[in-house]
């Protein structure tokens, strides 16, 4: 039943806060774009705001909820390298991520959204039947 | 005051705590619901249930209004079309999504976990934005 409804739940939770974001901010939820704002200086005291509250979120999560924090999968050094400038260019070259696109842009029911989460959503799974299942990496 | 800072703060929490809830955060259970070749586990579309049964009707609601509770106008991206550079651009982000199982948010979230996985992960992600910026600045 919890693993069923924690998934639900927490989906709830990110979409109280978009909305909250757009309804009072005027603002779309788009981590990877307010993460590159406050990481390139631009202006917007916000944005700083919420990626400290987003950093701050799981710790009182599992503070709450008396859990631990999982632990990250088994990777060697240079594959993290890989999918974090992978994550970082395609993020913002797409012009949103899992936030931005899925969350918000498919919530504004706009096609280049919906395009640009099937596309990631493929690409990803892509990735994963190739990695694990033809190269034979565990992680 | 309140709008600057409290409920960006606020809102970052919210989000955060509903990361770390829904599975979002495990590496693993983010490459388990990409592997659909293999043992596949669709828990976190019901994430995506979860959030769009909000971001749907609520976006809807929020957006009769003229503008904002709490700001003078809405930011919104400027086109809806479906064109070549967010696609080509999540081809980019997707695989590498599926080569660790973060994306953007997540990983932030896992900072606080204090390992070294996440924050190098958030370094080359930053290294990655920095990368993109530069180019679209000199194409443009």
């Amino acid at each position: 039943m919890s693993t069923l409804l924690t998934p639900l739940a927490g989906g709830v939770l990110i979409g109280l806060s978009a909305l909250a974001m757009l309804g009072m901010l005027g603002r779309i939820t788009g981590i990877s774009g307010i993460f590159a704002g406050v990481i390139t200086g631009q202006a917007g005291v916000w944005r700083w705001a919420f990626i400290a509250g987003l950093i701050s979120g799981p710790f009182m999560y599992h503070l709450l909820s008396q859990s631990t924090a999982p632990a990250p999968s088994v990777a060697d050094w240079p594959t993290i390298i890989a999918a974090g400038l992978l994550v970082g260019f395609g993020a913002r070259y797409a012009g949103g991520c899992t936030s931005g696109h899925a969350v918000c842009g498919i919530g504004r029911l706009s096609p280049r959204s919906i395009a640009a989460t099937i596309t990631f959503i493929a690409t990803g799974m892509l990735t994963v039947a190739v990695t694990r299942h033809l190269l034979g990496f565990a992680q | 005051m309140m709008t600057r800072l409290l409920m960006p703060l606020l809102c970052g929490l919210v989000f955060g705590m509903g990361l770390a809830m829904s599975g979002m955060t495990d590496t693993r259970v983010v490459l388990g619901f990409l592997d659909i070749t293999g043992n596949w586990d669709p828990a976190l579309m019901l994430v995506m249930v979860g959030a769009l049964g909000v971001t749907i009707p609520g976006f809807w609601w929020a957006q009769k209004r003229d503008r904002p509770l709490l700001a003078d106008e809405f930011h919104l991206p400027a086109s809806r079309k479906i064109e070549s550079k967010p696609l080509v651009g999540s081809v980019i982000f997707g695989i590498g999504w599926g080569l660790y199982g973060y994306c953007p948010g997540p990983a932030l979230a896992s900072l606080t976990a204090l390992h070294w996985q996440p924050l190098l992960f958030v370094a080359a992600m930053s290294v990655g934005m920095y990368l993109e910026r530069a180019m679209t600045n000199r194409a443009s």
